[in-house]
Order: structure tokens, then sequence, then C-alpha cells
């Protein structure tokens, strides 16, 4: 039953994947290689001096307060970032599912944040909400708000996953919109017939049917707000204030490149590694199984 | 076809080998930007111009921070530019790479150039030399911090516009009264770690850190929380909460709260004129303040901004090249153009002395300021400058717990006892290799 194509040369496949495999060692396998040796290293910021510390960096950086608060920092802003995305993306899709008219308008608006570079989209919500100069900020503060992101930590934070969310509720959106669009109309219309309303149709068939598209969708949110978030962080808070917004890529950055401690930088970059392998092992190993393809 | 090949790569080797015949490339990596970006583009083009031997080629890599991070991926990576412009933080930095950096006052001496330290303005060239007094780099752009404050709110506020408030209880009460007549809000600052914790130990002649503020060893302790830096910012804590004073963020972020109209004073670069000029505010400039208890206040501040490094792994005929350049950033009418433009400090004295003949301060009086808060008094070891390591790490933890404090979190003592002790930790680390 199953045809497969032979090839009678053994060379030509390797040759044809030739060019992929040398991106990914020359853009991959050979900078983590490099970030898992640097980790293993202490020396100053010129390289003039070095010395060989084995896991002693790793030790550094799990026993650093500083580290175990940015993971928490990170925690709390990925569920928030994911979850808000999640949630507004698909009010949206739903929405947009039931326009007749302008449809095409609609979501050409609602797909167009996904094209802004994270750091542009950072100064945008800067420029709204910058305690001095923000517009938005002067009618919160106006109405009485004590709105300061500079030192509040919980404001500043509200102030990032609300930029974060909003750049990754279009990426969202689009996927929502193409699980609801799959599902067949005759299901919703016999439930209909039979007396189910919008809320209860939504529930008991819409949501199970796009269960899979959800998932895979949570696990795309975990991973953009984990990695895909610096450039917003460093253009909104710079992790402050205090370390209230330092997520671990923004410590990576900033131990590596202000603070001039390569090691303990490496061997965090090194912990987000696996941290990214396991993520993308749990994606497909389980979402995968769960998916059903139509 | 082959033929055709071989030809185009000759003509490129050529083409790329041409310029290399002509002069010798001196690479200057820099981290300037618009106005003062333009003052770069205009001395390199003027020194290559006024010779054939060598070309300066600036290039500009980002923020402070970015800049010396190209620097130092370049070294290592055998690539170095010959000169690379290091902001004051990083001095620490590249003073302790010292077989990476090639010291200024070696390299004009292989050019036959003896370096007269007497030529040049004492508190900025000590900054930037060796305990021994060896130049390491080139002051480029020197500043230091004042006092700006808004004339129209100090009339609104029945105070004098002409008698900007001298020292710290003085300004905090101006600060109050201008809050209660209306005005928004009373005083801000830039730089709260450079400002008020470095200039403020030399402006007020109390220690920063042990070792001279680390001059004389590698690893100095923070002494940023005895009582007069408690007091101090106890009342910078108390003043946010009532809404007199405003935090605007770590570095220069606090300076629109002064050009927008919304701080009545503030304490910023001296560097920082050009903004404030363009945002056509009516000002006026004074003193940093200081504490009139504290024993020899005023004494004199520390520069902040710039210096230019030379990288070593070039042949010594380049450092030639780079020597020239130095020699021509140095000459009178270049050094006091650069001064009366930018608003950084002239290098030379005789600069200066052609800047104050020509009645340039009297037209603009506030533009001497940040000179005689300079060279004011001979400095004293708390006034020197500040040098540690990691600097830049240390000014992180510091705003990191000011920032605490000025939530409210914590009262200052406590703010400043654990910047210490995490500062010293890091400090050590550091140190420790």
């Amino acid at each position: 039953m199953n045809r497969r194509a032979i090839f009678p040369n053994t060379v030509l496949p390797y040759l044809l994947v030739a060019p992929q495999i040398a991106i990914t060692v020359v853009f991959f396998f050979w900078p983590a290689a490099q970030a898992i040796r640097q980790s293993m290293l202490r020396e100053d910021p010129f390289g003039l001096r070095t010395r060989f510390v084995g896991v002693d960096n790793f030790g550094r950086v799990l026993g650093d307060p500083a580290y175990l608060n940015s993971l928490q920092v990170t925690a709390v802003f990925s569920i928030a970032v994911a979850v808000s995305a999640l949630v507004v993306a698909l009010l949206l899709a739903v929405m947009a599912d039931r326009v007749v008219r302008g449809q095409g308008l609609y979501r050409t608006l609602l797909l167009s944040p996904y094209a802004i570079a994270p750091a542009i989209a950072g100064m945008l919500w800067l420029f709204l909400f910058n305690p001095s100069m923000g517009t938005l900020a002067v009618l919160l503060r106006q109405a009485g708000f004590d709105w300061n992101p500079l030192l509040n930590g919980g404001q500043a934070m509200t102030l990032v996953v609300a930029a974060a969310a909003w750049k990754q509720i279009s990426y969202n959106f689009l996927f929502f919109l193409a699980g609801l669009q799959a599902i067949p109309k005759s299901l919703i219309e016999a439930a209909a017939i039979d007396g189910a309303g919008p809320a209860h149709r939504f529930r008991t068939i819409i949501f199970p049917l796009i269960s899979p598209v959800s998932f895979f969708l949570l696990v795309v949110n975990t991973v953009y707000a984990f990695f895909d978030t610096f450039g917003i962080i460093h253009a909104v808070t710079s992790g402050g204030p205090g370390k209230s917004t330092e997520i671990l890529v923004y410590k990576v950055y900033n131990d590596g490149f202000v603070n001039q401690q390569m090691g303990v930088s490496a061997a965090q970059s090194v912990i987000l590694m696996v941290l990214v392998i396991a993520l993308t092992f749990i994606q497909f190993r389980y979402v995968e199984r769960r998916v059903h393809y139509a | 076809m082959r033929l055709r090949l071989a030809t185009a790569a000759a003509a490129a080797a050529l083409t790329i080998s041409l310029p290399a015949l002509a002069a010798t490339e001196i690479q200057w990596w820099h981290a300037m930007t618009g106005a003062n970006n333009e003052v770069v583009e205009t001395l390199a083009k003027e020194f290559n111009d006024s010779q054939a031997d060598y070309k300066v080629v600036p290039v500009f890599k980002g923020t402070y921070p970015e800049t010396l991070n190209a620097g130092i991926a370049a070294f290592r990576a055998g690539q170095p530019p010959h000169i690379l412009q290091v902001f004051d933080a990083g001095t620490g930095t590249m003073m302790a790479a010292s077989s990476a950096v090639v010291p200024v006052a070696k390299v004009l001496e292989a050019d036959g150039v003896t370096f007269d330290k007497s030529q040049y303005l004492g508190g900025v060239v000590s900054y930037y030399s060796t305990a021994d007094g060896e130049l390491l780099s080139f002051p480029y752009n020197s500043s230091s911090p004042i006092l700006y404050y808004n004339k129209d709110a100090f009339k609104k506020a029945g105070l004098d516009e002409n008698a900007p408030p001298k020292t710290w209880p003085e300004l905090f009460d101006a600060a109050k009264k201008i809050k209660a007549a209306g005005w928004p809000c009373g005083f801000t600052s830039t730089w709260l770690t450079w400002i008020q914790q470095e200039n403020f130990a030399a402006w007020n002649n109390v220690p920063y850190a042990t070792l001279q503020n680390g001059l004389a060893g590698l690893d100095p302790q923070l002494q940023i929380n005895s009582d007069l830096y408690v007091r101090h910012f106890q009342t910078i804590a108390d003043l946010q909460k009532a809404g007199v004073f405003s935090y605007g963020g770590r570095t220069s972020e606090a300076k629109i709260k002064f050009t927008s109209g919304e701080c009545a004073m503030m304490t910023e670069s001296s560097g920082g004129l050009g903004d404030i000029v363009k945002s056509g505010i009516n000002y006026g400039t004074g003193t940093l303040p200081y504490y009139p208890e504290a024993a020899g206040a005023p004494q004199n501040t520390i520069p902040g901004g710039a210096s230019l490094w030379v990288l070593a792994g070039h042949p010594d005929a380049e450092y030639k090249g780079v020597a020239k350049f130095f020699e021509f950033l140095s000459q009178t009418p270049i050094q006091a153009r650069l001064h009366q433009k930018s608003g950084y400090l002239p290098i030379t004295m005789a600069a200066y002395d052609e800047t104050k003949k020509s009645g340039f301060y009297d037209k603009n009086p506030g533009r001497e300021i940040p000179i005689l808060q300079m060279m004011g008094k001979a400095p004293t070891d708390n006034s020197k400058g500040v040098r540690v390591i990691n600097l830049p790490q240390v000014r992180d933890i510091i705003n990191e717990e000011l920032e605490l404090m000025l939530n409210g979190q914590q009262d200052a003592k406590t703010a400043l006892d654990k910047a210490v002790q995490r500062a010293n930790a890091a400090i050590k680390e550091a140190a420790d290799l």
C-alpha cells in the first residue's frame, strides 16, 4: 500500500539537505556549542584571563535570588501574556466570524499589529503610557489614577503584558478564525434547531472542536512570551522598576552585555535552551497526538 | 567566461586596495547621535583634509553600552577599532584590561609628543589617568552635573528668579514652595547614581567607597549608606511621596520633565544644555547644590561623559596616525569650538582661556559653571573620581534599590544598606577572576 520513492543514488539526498544542515550548524549548533563552552568558563570582558570553572556558573545562577525572582517574573508574565492574548483573540475571532459585511477590512486591521517589530510595539505603548509625556497616561492621571509605571512594579508589568499580548493577538486571531471556519456549519445549524443558544453552542460544540488549535496556540504563545518579547521589555521598562519586569531573556542580555559577566550569562542561556527543548518536546509528543486533522 | 571573472576579481581587488594605498585608515567607533554626531563627522573630515597620510573613519555603534560591547567583541575577534569611545562608567572596565589598551600617553610619546599634564584641565585628565599619573584615554566629551531651573516657576512661587538655591536644604525648601504655588512638580534629577551619589560624594567631600573611591585598588567597598546619604535620600523619598520630587528614570529620561515644564528644577549634565535651549523654556542655571554642614563642601565635581581609548593589536605605524589625530583634537581653536558649541568641557587650559577672553562666558554665564565646579579646589581622596571595575552593574543595583525606595516599599536606610551589600558582593565577584 505504501508506495515509496527509492533513490538509487545515496549521495544526492545528502547533497540536497546539505544547505539546510549547513545553516543549522552555523546558526544553531555552533553558537549553542559556544554557549555551552562559555558557560563553563569565567573570564574578564576582553577574554584576557580565562579560567575553567565547570558547573560553577550554573550553581551561581541557580543560587542567585535575583534569578529565582526572574523565574517568577517570567512565569507571571508568560501566563498573563498567553492567557490575555488567547482570550481576546478568541473573542475577536468569534465576532469576526459572524460579520457579514466588511469582513476583509476587519481582518486586515486585526492582523496588522503582527507586522510590527517588538521594539516598535514597545515604543508605541511607551508613547501612550509614559508618565511624563504619554497621551493616555495624562488622561489616566487627570481621572485621578496614580499612574506611574516607572516606580510601580505592578503597573509596569501590566504595561509590558498589554504591549506583548496586543502584538500576539493577531497571530492567535488568524488561527482561531481558520479553526472556526473549519467547523461544519451543519453541526451548528443542527444544534440551533435543537434549541441551543449561542453561548450553549459555543460551549458544547465550537470550543471542543477548536481545542487542538487552542492548545497549539498556548504553546506558541508561551514560547513567544519567553523569548520574543525582549524588544518590548528593553524599550518599555529595561527590566525595572527594581527587578519587577526582568524576564529570563532580559536577564541573559543584562548580565552578559551590560554587566559583562559572560560565563553567568551563557549559563542562563543554556538553561533557557533546555527549557525550549523541553517545550518543543511537549508540543511534539502531546499536541501532535491530540490534533485531529479532518 | 573564466577570463572575464578573473578580470572582474582583479578590478575589484584594485578598487579595494586603492584607498588603503593612499592613506592609512584609522577606525573610530563612537556613540554620538544628533548634533554631537555631526561634530564627530566634521572633526574627522577636517582632520582628513588637513593631511594625506591618515584617514579617520568614524563609525556609529549605538548607545554607550552598545559601543563598549561592540569594541570588546571586536577585540575578542581580533579586529579591534583603533579608537573606541567609552563612557565614564566603562572606565573601570577598560582600566582593568591593561593588555587590551594602549595608554594615550604612550601613543603620543611614540610620535615624539610628550604629554604635558599642566596644559590640561586637571580634574578631567586625572580622571582618565592611572594612579601614578599616566594618561590612559583621551578625554573627548566631558561634562559635569549642574542645576537648571525654570524662571517662570520661580516667579509664580514668589522666589527670586535670579537666585537659584545653593544648598540642598534651600533647594528642597524652594521645591516645596513651588509645589505649594500650584506647579505640578518642584524638582527632578537625571542619573541618580552619577549625580546624587558619585558627584554628591565628591562635591560634599564624603567617601563614595573605600580605597579612594576605588582609585587605589580593585575591590573597594561602597560607603553610600553613611548618614549624609541616608538623610539626602530619605528627604528625596519623602518628597516623591508628597509629589514635590518626581522620578524620571535611571539615565537622562527625567530631562523631559524639565523641558516640558512639569518640574521646576532639575539637576542634569551640563551636556544636556542643547535640549533645554531647544525647548525654548525660560531657564536659568546654577551650581550643583551641596550640604553646608559637610566639611569642605562644596569641594569639586567629577567628570562624566566619555573618553577615547586606543585598543591594542595594530601595527605601530597606525598608532602614529592616532597620535596625529589626538594632537589635532588638542589644538586650541578646535577645543574652544567644541566647548562652545557642544556644552562639553574644554580639555586644555589654553582653550578655556581663549573662550574666557572672547567674552563667551559673559554672554553665556551658565557655561562656565561646570568648569568652575570641577576646578574650584584641589581634589581630595573623596573627589578624584569613582573607579569600580563593574560600575554599570553597580549603578543598576543601586537604581533597583532606589526605585523600591521611591515607590515607598523601603526607607532610605534599608535601600542604601541593601545596595551596598549587593554591590559589594558584585564588585568582589567581578574583581576575583
